[in-house]
């Protein structure tokens, strides 16, 4: 059988590998969502924090012998802690400015950590080693998929779900939404309202930097890994609208699958299919897919 | 977005007097620049990216909108202005006319889709289509990919300006630059400015007077993205070449930086911050040292991005910004 | 008014004789090189830095300052930006009285530069560029063109590979000039030697992930993938095929343009097999290996790419040349002369350069080799089949070089 003069089986191969790319977006819009939830600011340095994590990770098993498992849980609060510094001594002198404040510094920061980390380890990237467990690949008929490909959609899921849940389903995400509409209501029932825009920072970073070690193993850890994809994560974000974290979550995944289709059908213009669909969303949804208009 | 410095007690003359006596001297200044050993091929390049910032200006410092993807004007500018210069035979003021035409266009069409989209929105979408066009010229077959169209002829300007000249060349960018810059100034100070300036301040105040605020928003998207097409429509005739880095979103990042550090919403502050910007551009390929530490051409952009956050950080007003405060204490 | 006039004037008489002065200084027994070459971005591995030593280490090795003539070297970042490089050269050859510019490892950028060191008269040494055009439509009397072009990489892969039994190709291809130009060479030189070319895939740059091609690829049933990309496209789209299986199954990968900083970038876990043109392997002699000790020593340990060796032999030859004439002032002189002598230097051999600017010696089908067979960091290499310099670049009439009558 065949779609368009394309196989089946090829066409649900082709799919699946979407879907996994729709994982680092997933993974990186959310954390954008979430940052961008509470502080307002569009984390332009997210990019630089996601590579990063890899290279975090890459240092790890390099100098140290920490493998992948132990790099999953030790480099996003590493990166989540540089974070938090960050918030700490800079973004937190700019709450009280415009917003556009936030994305002109940490576009600045952006340029600061790509340039530092390719004059200390080149611009040809470093290699990461697929843990020995992901060695191989699952037959499913139509496509031989890498372990290491599916464990990628598992973890991310979960990782998703799991913040989603926290969110919108637990009583610190209900402080957290709280925080967002009324900070100074929240501050006066007790809770302490900087402390939780320095932490969901860290968190959101933290996020970035899961996907920066997730990504090590299959993409090559260069400095330069995080700059282009900051670019079509932000239109993800657009697309979905910023004031849902489901819709983060979703449109990071569908996207991925739209690329993927493009990818089979009109290879060209997979790099720009994303931004050719976020200008069609905007024109027929101005606040994005699953966002509220301000 | 930016405090803007102009006393409301100012009359108006004098304020345009001031104005005037700096363009002359600021006019001079520049007459005066290349027989004063400073490299013209500098001077031009600073010129250029001037006039871009004064534009750019126009939509931040003015507007109160942060456009991040300002670099397609200026590139789809050079691009138009190079083919036609070069594979059509145009004579330079018609490429450039073409170069200038096409950023208006496609200004008044990102304009459209974007100007009802506030902060930071307005900017992750301009960025977003300013990054589609980059797409597009990377594969279009008239750009050349990473080559650029190069070789571009400067011929002669009105059919007997011979533009080969370097000076002749300097002298005509001092020109457009400055009625660039004029022009800029006037169209603030218009009545037009003034609520552009309203608008910025307060959106639905602005509204409930009856102006209508979108349609005056897309008018100084459209000029902005005019004047940034004229600028890199007379860089492309400058540096007989158009290449992808004007495309690029780095561009972009870098006109707001040049902006930032000058001062936003001051007249003369995009000035210096472009001849800031662009002389460490052009004098750090060689390194620098300080103390014993030897920094080579590759901390440029760790500089760069440093400017940035210093200016965000602590100083806001930039140059031209923090210099006018200063001036208004010691007066006063 | 008066006053202020005879000022000016005066200023601008006293700049003048300053420029003026800045140009008198050099010239006759004085030789200033400038390196120009990508300091912060994709090819600062494989040229970079690595550049300006390999220029000192000609320089030291030419023995030239010892017979009275004294060379200074000035570097520069280009930026992988025409404009940005062409405004450098501008100021090297108006106010810094450089006589030749080095390297360039862009070919957008080495475009420009070459055009304006003819219309100033001096030289231009390249050797990271990869366009055949420098040597070709847009060739120039003031431009040598040492150590590889794309035409070369393409065809000697694509010859080799296809002979080697390789018949069927399949390619990934960057899209944009350079990858549609690299595609093109590469399928004319396999047909011509009796394979075909199957299909591509056209896959804007800077992509992350390759897996959605690679399995195209693999459904093509082609035995051959060619990629026809370069920097992080090509190791990204190398890395994924480890993962996905591609050279165990059966097929075989092409790198139509990659380096040995890339191969060690990737691990030999992941580059095993692949297989390329180059005209410089570190492992090749005693001479390629002392030099490569050397040179290894001044830069961070990276061993000499074919660019750092290309700078090298161009440089030492431009010396030569320049000791001959007696001066660096005329740079068509110059190059005249580096063409009318044979070139011998301790890592390419004999070789000659060509009147179109072409530098001719030998290129190298290598592959890659497992990490089992490796006995030593970037021992990296087997070498497959040596395809000698009169077959290697694309033959002179083909060029459409304006300087061939």
């Amino acid at each position: 059988m065949e779609i368009f003069g394309i196989p089946t089986q090829a066409l649900f191969g082709q799919l699946l590998i979407g879907l996994i790319n729709g994982a680092f977006y997933a993974m990186l819009s959310l954390g954008l969502a979430v940052i961008f939830g509470l502080l307002n600011i569009i984390n332009f340095t997210h990019g630089a924090q996601y590579m990063m994590g890899a290279f975090c990770a890459w240092f790890l098993l390099e100098r140290t012998g920490i493998g992948y498992w132990w790099a999953l849980i030790i480099v996003p609060i590493v990166v989540g802690i540089t974070g938090v510094v960050i918030e700490r001594t800079m973004l937190a002198r700019l709450y009280k400015l415009d917003h556009l404040y936030g994305l002109l510094l940490t576009f600045g920061l952006a340029l600061i950590i790509q340039g530092v980390f390719t004059n200390a380890y080149g611009s040809s990237g470093q290699p990461y080693r697929l843990p020995q467990e992901f060695v191989g690949a699952y037959n499913l008929g139509f496509m031989f998929l890498p372990k290491y490909r599916a464990w990628v959609i598992v973890l991310s899921l979960v990782v998703c779900l799991g913040t989603w849940f926290v969110i919108e389903r637990t009583k610190l995400g209900s402080y957290l939404r709280a925080a967002t509409e009324n900070p100074t209501l929240v501050q006066a029932f007790g809770v302490n309202v900087p402390r939780m825009i320095t932490l969901t920072y860290g968190f959101g970073v933290g996020l970035a930097a899961l996907a920066g070690v997730m990504a090590a193993p299959i993409y090559q850890v260069s400095p330069q890994m995080g700059a282009n994809l900051i670019i079509v994560v932000f239109a993800v974000v657009v697309i979905g609208g910023m004031g849902s974290i489901m819709g983060a979550i979703l449109t990071g995944f569908g996207l991925g699958v739209m690329e993927g289709l493009t990818k089979v059908f009109y290879a060209e213009a997979s790099n720009t299919v994303i931004f050719v669909i976020m200008v069609i969303v905007l024109l027929v949804k101005p606040a994005g897919l699953f966002g509220r208009e301000r | 977005m930016a405090t803007v410095l102009t006393p409301a007690a100012t009359a108006a003359p004098a304020r345009r007097n001031r104005f005037a006596l700096a363009t002359a001297i600021m006019a001079a200044i520049l007459a005066l620049a290349p027989f004063a050993g400073i490299y013209p091929v500098f001077l031009m390049k600073a010129l250029c990216f001037a006039l871009f910032a004064c534009a750019f200006n126009l939509l931040v410092g003015f507007g109160g909108l942060l456009s991040f993807g300002h670099a397609m004007f200026l590139g789809t500018a050079g691009y138009v202005t190079a083919h036609a210069a070069k594979v059509w035979g145009w004579p330079p003021e018609a490429a450039i006319a073409a170069g200038t035409l096409a950023s208006t266009l496609l200004g008044v069409v990102t304009g459209a889709l974007t100007i009802r989209r506030q902060g930071i929105y307005f900017a992750m979408i301009t960025l977003a289509l300013a990054q589609m066009m980059f797409f597009f010229y990377l594969q279009a077959p008239f750009t050349h990919g990473e080559d650029g169209i190069q070789q571009v002829p400067r011929g002669k300007l009105f059919g007997f300006i011979d533009l080969t000249d370097t000076l002749v060349m300097y002298f005509t960018v001092v020109v457009v630059f400055l009625a660039g810059f004029v022009f800029l100034y006037r169209v603030v100070h218009s009545p037009f400015g003034q609520v552009l300036k309203a608008i910025r301040e307060n959106e639905p105040r602005a509204i409930s007077l009856g102006y209508d605020a979108d349609r005056y928003k897309l008018v100084a998207f459209v000029l902005s993205a005019a004047l940034s097409g004229l600028a890199g429509a007379v860089k492309a005739i400058v540096f007989q070449l158009a290449s992808l880095t004007d495309v690029h979103w780095t561009m972009s990042g870098e006109v707001v930086l040049m902006v930032l550090l000058g001062g936003m919403g001051t007249i003369f502050g995009p000035v210096v911050g472009a001849f800031v910007i662009v002389a460490i551009e052009s004098y750090l390929t060689a390194g620098i040292v300080i103390g014993t530490l030897h920094f080579g051409p590759e901390w440029a952009i760790v500089l760069t991005g440093l400017i940035f956050v210093v200016c965000v950080l602590a100083f806001r007003r930039g140059i031209v910004g923090e210099l006018g405060a200063w001036w208004l204490r010691h007066k006063g | 008014m008066n006053a202020c006039k005879r000022t000016l004037v005066g200023v601008a008489v006293a700049a003048a004789f300053a420029v003026g002065a800045a140009h008198a200084q050099t010239g006759g027994k004085e030789i200033k090189l400038g390196v120009m070459s990508d300091m912060s971005s994709l090819y600062t591995d494989l040229a970079g830095a690595g550049s300006v030593v390999a220029t000192k280490l000609a320089i030291a090795d030419s023995g030239i300052e010892k017979r009275g003539y004294k060379v200074s070297v000035v570097e520069a970042d280009h930026q992988n930006k025409p404009d940005v490089g062409s405004a450098i050269a501008r100021r090297w050859y108006d106010a810094d009285g450089v006589n030749a510019i080095v390297d360039v490892p862009n070919s957008g950028v080495a475009l420009a530069v070459s055009a304006i060191t003819k219309e100033k008269n001096k030289v231009f040494l390249a050797s990271g560029p990869g366009s055949s055009d420098l040597t070709g439509k847009s060739c120039s009397p003031n431009t040598v063109h040492f150590t590889y072009d794309t035409w070369m990489l393409a065809n000697g892969t694509g010859t080799a590979i296809t002979k080697g039994g390789g018949t069927s190709w399949f390619f990934i291809t960057a899209d944009y000039a350079f990858g549609h130009a690299l595609e093109r060479d590469t399928t004319a030189a396999v047909e011509k030697a009796g394979g075909k070319s199957l299909g591509d895939v056209k896959v804007p740059i800077n992509t992350q992930d390759f897996s959605s091609f690679l399995l195209q690829a693999q459904s093509s049933k082609a035995k051959v993938i060619g990629l026809a990309n370069a920097g992080g496209d090509t190791t990204n789209s190398i890395k994924q095929a480890a993962e996905f299986g591609i050279v165990k199954s059966g097929q075989q990968l092409a790198g139509l343009l990659v380096f040995i900083t890339d191969v060690h970038a990737l691990g030999l876990q992941a580059a095993q097999g692949l297989t390329f043109t180059t005209t410089f392997y570190w492992d090749m002699n005693d001479a390629t290996r002392a030099f490569s000790k050397r040179f290894a020593a001044q830069d961070k340990g990276i061993h000499p790419t074919m660019v750092h060796a290309g700078v090298y032999g161009a440089v030492l030859h431009y010396l030569k040349a320049v000791e001959a004439l007696g001066g660096a002032a005329d740079g068509l002189k110059i190059v005249d002369k580096m063409k009318a002598t044979p070139t011998d230097d301790p890592l390419f051999g004999k070789g000659s350069i060509r009147v179109d600017g072409r530098g001719i010696h030998p290129a190298y089908l290598v592959q890659v080799k497992t990490p089992a067979e490796s006995k030593a960091p970037w021992d990296y290499y087997k070498i497959r089949a040596t395809i000698p310099a009169d077959e290697a670049f694309r033959p002179l009439k083909d060029g459409g070089c304006s300087l061939v009558k």
